[in-house]
């Protein structure tokens, strides 16, 4: 028997690194001739700075992150890439019941819609001018819950920097934040809405696929020394992590993938609250559900794709927070992190379609639409921003001086 | 030449640990050392102890809070650099495999904070052989006991098998917001009340 190449990844509690927990614990890592070491993490400063340094060699990241370290915004900074998305979607905006019952006041109704809950939350913001801010905890300053808050924020006519707090907290952590009365509210992945649900001290107020719509989570991220130095790994790993993908976006094995999960090595929490995640039926406060078709999106939609469009938006996000400059050469270096060329050629031997382009306009699509690809076929779509609103990655520059507030 | 006279700041939860690592700093010629234990403080501390260099256990979840906050703060508008430069990743693993990881305000010399961190890594590594996983260890297996014990009185009373008296504990631990293990101390001491 030929012994299994070792690759050690670093994760964080949530339920998208199931492509990753799923991709060792159903075998398709070993099928690739890989073992992974899954080691968990209390912090995302953790992950980016362990990889950074080589305890991984690669982690289940945020995926701004990659951008991040690539633009030298962090104490340590290491060329960093993502050569594979793992999946869409998947986080929510959550309240306590105490903004929530000023929130239904304000009108907000109970159906999830970023348009009217941010209409409420504006007034609500509004009511309390000169009082004490209202005060969101998001997981990373350089992550999708930050982007995503804000965006949301600021096309409901709320200024994230002036009118509320915004302060960092880590995913486990956030429910007791909320049940403390520390924070208002919170962005985060499942599922940790989810346990603050059936904690009862939270209400889900809106989610990420309502705010935009298949959009981009995490991403698989190493360094480029590592891909320099073990591209058979890295293409297998790809392998591997794309079978994953499929058997998590199979509706059958959902009850199997929570069960997985629940693990104490993983996310160390009740199959059921994880179940509201995998399959979109969420409790929204208890007793009270809600479905959403594409919650979170493990492999359709060419939910493992990077693309450059994803990277290129974060890119202009960090630019518009004053997170840093816009300049041509770091629109390029964000760009270039994500690495679709690398996703295409470790994909290639399984005959499976992929996207042939490497950016798309993002919003673009009001249903889902068949795309070019290498072989087969392959549908994108329905995406889209909340407030109509498209992003053209070759019209980036206008579209940073259009968001300025 | 002069003592190196620098404002160092330790945040760790375990008391014990932060000051051992104070002594370490303080046998080296540093006076200016200041812990806090509750991460609550930081943000008033910071503000007013204005650090040269700060130490924080790397497993501490909120290094993430942290970082953002010295990216925001009035007090220290330098960028915060990782103490060991991207040429030196070697004793950069050190100070992770420590459980150390120290932020150095930009223009720091870094000869002055080399001795500095050394010696917290060495009081770091003494500490955890000595004390800490003992400590862990304890009262992990003193857990488990009540654990065990409550898990016997649900079987016994209420007819459920070990899993299910587990699930049950462990439902009811996070409806109520506590730690499994005070749901079944309570279990235990009702229980005691019951016997005949």
């Amino acid at each position: 028997m030929t012994s299994l190449f070792e690759i050690n990844a670093g994760f964080l509690p949530l339920l998208d690194s199931a492509l990753l927990v799923v991709a060792e614990a159903r075998g398709f890592a070993a099928e690739e001739g890989l073992k992974l070491n899954l080691v968990k993490q209390s912090s995302w400063a953790n992950i980016r700075d362990r990889l950074a340094v080589g305890h991984f060699d690669v982690a289940h990241m945020l995926a701004p992150m990659p951008i991040a370290s690539s633009l030298g915004l962090n104490p340590l900074n290491v060329p960093t890439i993502a050569p594979m998305a793992l999946g869409l979607g998947g986080n929510s905006v959550t309240v306590s019941p105490a903004l929530w019952d000023l929130l239904v006041a304000a009108g907000a109704p109970s159906d999830l819609s970023a348009r009217a809950v941010g209409a409420a939350l504006k007034q609500v913001v509004a009511a309390r001018a000169g009082g004490e801010k209202l005060r969101f905890g998001v997981v990373h300053p350089h992550s999708g819950h930050n982007y995503e808050l804000r965006y949301w924020l600021a096309a409901s006519g709320i200024h994230p920097d002036r009118d509320i707090e915004i302060v960092i907290v880590p995913p486990p952590l956030l429910p007791d934040a909320l049940a403390r009365g520390a924070i208002d509210g919170f962005c985060v992945g499942a599922p940790w809405n989810s346990v603050a649900v059936a904690r009862g001290v939270g209400r889900i107020a809106t989610v990420k696929a309502a705010i935009w719509r298949s959009s981009p989570e995490k991403v698989l991220g190493l360094t480029s020394e590592w891909a320099r130095r073990e591209p058979e790994a890295l293409a297998a790993l790809i392998r591997a992590v794309y079978r994953a993908s499929i058997w998590c976006g199979d509706r059958q094995n959902l009850d199997e993938v929570a069960q997985i999960l629940a693990a104490p090595d993983y996310l160390d929490q009740p199959a059921d609250i994880l179940m509201h995640g995998l399959s979109g039926q969420l409790m929204l406060a208890r007793g009270e559900m809600a479905g959403v078709d594409d919650f979170f999106i493990p492999h359709a939609r060419a939910a493992t794709f990077p693309w450059q469009s994803h990277a290129l938006w974060f890119y202009s996000q960090m630019v518009r927070w004053g997170q840093l400059g816009h300049t041509a050469e770091n629109a390029r270096i964000a760009a270039e992190c994500y690495r679709p060329d690398l996703y295409r050629a470790a994909l290639s031997p399984l005959g499976v379609p992929v996207p042939a382009a490497n950016a798309k306009v993002e919003g673009a699509l009001g249903e889902s639409t068949p795309v070019g690809v290498t072989k087969g076929m392959l549908s994108l779509g329905p995406d889209g921003f909340f407030d109509g609103q498209v992003f053209d990655p070759d019209d980036l520059d206008r579209y940073i001086i259009a968001q300025k507030l | 030449m002069l003592a190196p006279d620098l404002n160092i700041l330790i945040i760790d939860e375990n008391r014990i640990r932060a000051s051992i690592i104070e002594g370490g700093l303080r046998e080296a010629g540093h006076n200016q050392v200041f812990i806090i234990t509750d991460v609550k403080e930081v943000g008033r501390k910071v503000t007013e102890i204005a650090p040269d260099v700060v130490m924080i256990d790397l497993e501490n979840p909120n290094r993430d809070m942290l970082e953002h906050f010295f990216s925001l703060s009035r007090a220290l508008q330098k960028p915060i650099a990782m103490f060991v430069d991207k040429s030196d990743k070697a004793s950069m693993e050190k100070a992770i495999e420590a459980g150390v990881s120290a932020y150095v305000v930009d223009g720091m010399k870094k000869d002055r904070v080399k001795p500095i961190l050394d010696m917290a890594i060495s009081r770091f590594n003494a500490f955890s052989k000595l004390t800490r996983e003992l400590e862990e260890a304890r009262s992990e297996l003193e857990d488990r006991k009540i654990l065990d014990q409550a898990k016997g009185i649900l079987m016994r009373t209420r007819g459920l098998d070990e899993n299910a008296a587990y699930q049950l504990l462990r439902k009811t631990a996070m409806n109520q917001n506590r730690r499994m293990v005070d749901i079944a101390q309570s279990l235990i001491l009702a229980a005691g009340l019951m016997e005949p």
